[in-house]
């Protein structure tokens, strides 16, 4: 039959201790490819000049922890990451629903993002070095511009595919043209929203690092590069193994809310 | 005898919209309809007669091309919460919890929290939602989903509620148990009822008039009384022969239509 009232109240606990014991199961074959990364190196099969071993990584990552050179590098990334990213949110969800709603702004941008859209982000890096230095300006605007795109698209989908019938409901029951938007095509189109925000948040990891390789000398991506350079790769690895944790938590993070904000999406079964 | 008084009236109304294709297409051509106060009309006709239309030009969320609707003899202009509306498919906002969904309505006509926490209540008790306050749309079957938005509807307490084939998505045993609940809750409440459907059986069954409208462009064909004033709506009457013979009589005049379309 239909799902109790009851149930929905401990859907989310009910999700989390699974989701911990499963977390060994789910993790364990990087467990395996860890120990034969060891193994490989430690027995020569691959020479150290082309991959480290996986403890003398784990030593750099210690090294380079304690004396703080990595807490400064990411820091200083996460500042732009968190910048440019939260900046393209807010400006792209803005734009893309005020397209939705007038024809005039449509008409106006349309043009621009079906040209822009196909134009890998990465190219704007060399110019927005250019215009604005090498700093943190240079990486937040990246991250912004990059992010944009996705952010418009969705938000723009989002409310537009609103459900008429919502919105004649809301109307009859008294909703002014103003309020509709608040209270039916925003909460509407917050699904496609925030899926849109998702796939920002993986493209934004992608423009933080390769602007920071390209100019600059702060962050992990500079950090990443200039050891390579250097030829420490253990620190290397070190440095990109930051970058992927800092990634996967803000993923992870990125979910959690998403499926807060969501709760009413779940399904029982009808 | 004095005639009851006529709460919905539309006169020569005709509705043209522009298909995706670009070429203009008339759904609607001179409907002229009558709709009594606190009488239970059903419209039924062919696929893509424009009964749907029609109702959302008399709720107001259409613009109307041609004609008038008057409601007790005031043009109709856009959306209001004296003529509610129920869909097919709920159109139940799903990001609000069932009590959330029946207080909407409320909320924007500025009622106080306690009022509509008790008007809510009483309804939720009435369409037998109880224990399901804070259960999200998605979480509730067809037939759940159709009481909360007739509760929905009923919390504003519009004096015409119009019904887009409201039943249309329900099965068979729900469907029978919400017509007979809809009707309870009719000649409880007393309100003019506009309603549309497929299902001729359905139509007669609820209904005082039956309207059968022609194919599209759609005009109204005959209007048939099947049920005699004064009468009391209710299951009783379902199966006796004169129950067959209204359902035998709409049946042919839509068949008719629905194969000229």
């Amino acid at each position: 039959m239909v799902a109790g009232a009851g149930r929905s109240g401990h859907l989310l606990g009910e999700r989390r201790s699974p989701a911990r014991a499963l977390f060994l199961g789910k993790y364990s074959p990087l467990i395996y490819m860890v120990a034969a990364w060891e193994l490989a190196t430690a027995t020569g099969f691959i020479p150290e000049m082309l991959l480290p071993r996986f403890s003398d990584v784990i030593v750099a990552w210690v090294r380079m922890m304690i004396s703080g050179e990595l807490l400064e590098h990411a820091l200083s990334s996460l500042w732009r990451e968190a910048a440019g990213f939260s900046s393209s949110v807010a400006f792209g969800i803005t734009t893309g629903i005020a397209m939705a709603r007038f024809r005039v702004l449509r008409d106006l941008f349309e043009p621009l993002l079906r040209l822009l859209f196909p134009l890998p982000k990465s190219a704007l890096i060399p110019i927005l070095i250019v215009w604005l230095g090498i700093g943190h300006l240079s990486k937040i605007a990246v991250i912004f511009l990059g992010c944009i795109l996705p952010v418009i698209v969705s938000s723009f989908n989002g409310a537009r595919g609103v459900d008429r019938h919502l919105i004649w409901s809301a109307l009859i029951m008294g909703t002014g043209r103003r309020k509709l938007l608040w209270r039916v095509i925003i909460p509407g189109a917050l699904p496609d929203i925030l899926s849109g925000t998702r796939l920002a948040l993986a493209v934004s990891f992608v423009l933080l690092v390769g602007s920071e390789m390209l100019a600059g000398n702060t962050g992990l991506g500079f950090l990443t590069y200039f050891l390579s350079e250097a030829g420490d790769l253990a620190g290397m690895f070190a440095a990109i193994f930051t970058l992927t944790l800092l990634g996967f938590l803000a993923d992870r993070l990125y979910l959690r809310v998403m499926r807060r904000i969501l709760i009413w999406q779940q399904e029982g079964q009808g | 005898m004095s005639e009851p008084r006529v709460k919905i009236r539309a006169t020569g109304v005709s509705k043209t919209y522009i298909s995706p294709s670009g070429e203009s297409v008339l759904a609607l051509d001179g409907v002229d309809l009558e709709v009594r106060e606190n009488e239970f009309l059903s419209i039924v006709g062919p696929s893509g007669c424009g009964k749907s239309t029609f109702l959302y030009l008399v709720a107001g969320v259409l613009d109307i091309s041609g004609g008038g609707i008057h409601k007790d003899e005031t043009p109709i202009r856009g959306p209001g919460p004296d003529r509610g509306l129920v869909f097919q498919h709920f159109a139940l906002f799903p990001w609000r919890t069932v009590i959330g969904n029946i207080c909407y309505g409320l909320e924007e006509q500025g009622v106080s929290r306690p009022e509509r926490a008790e008007r809510a209540r009483e309804l939720i008790g009435r369409v037998g939602l109880k224990g399901f306050e804070n259960v999200y749309p998605n979480q509730l079957s067809g037939g759940m989903k159709q009481r909360v938005a007739l509760a929905r509807t009923l919390a504003y307490d519009p004096e015409v509620l119009l019904m887009d084939e409201p039943f249309g998505a329900l099965d068979a045993q729900t469907r029978l148990l919400m017509q007979e609940e809809l009707l309870d809750l009719w000649s409880e409440k007393k309100k003019t009822v506009i309603f549309i459907t497929h299902d001729v059986r359905e139509a007669v069954y609820l209904s005082d008039r039956v309207a059968v409208m022609t194919a599209r462009p759609g005009r109204i064909k005959k209007i048939v009384q099947t049920r005699p004033p004064g009468s009391a709506a209710g299951r009783d009457h379902v199966e006796t022969q004169e129950f067959v013979e209204k359902v035998n009589e709409i049946w042919s005049l839509v068949r008719d239509e629905v194969v000229i379309s």
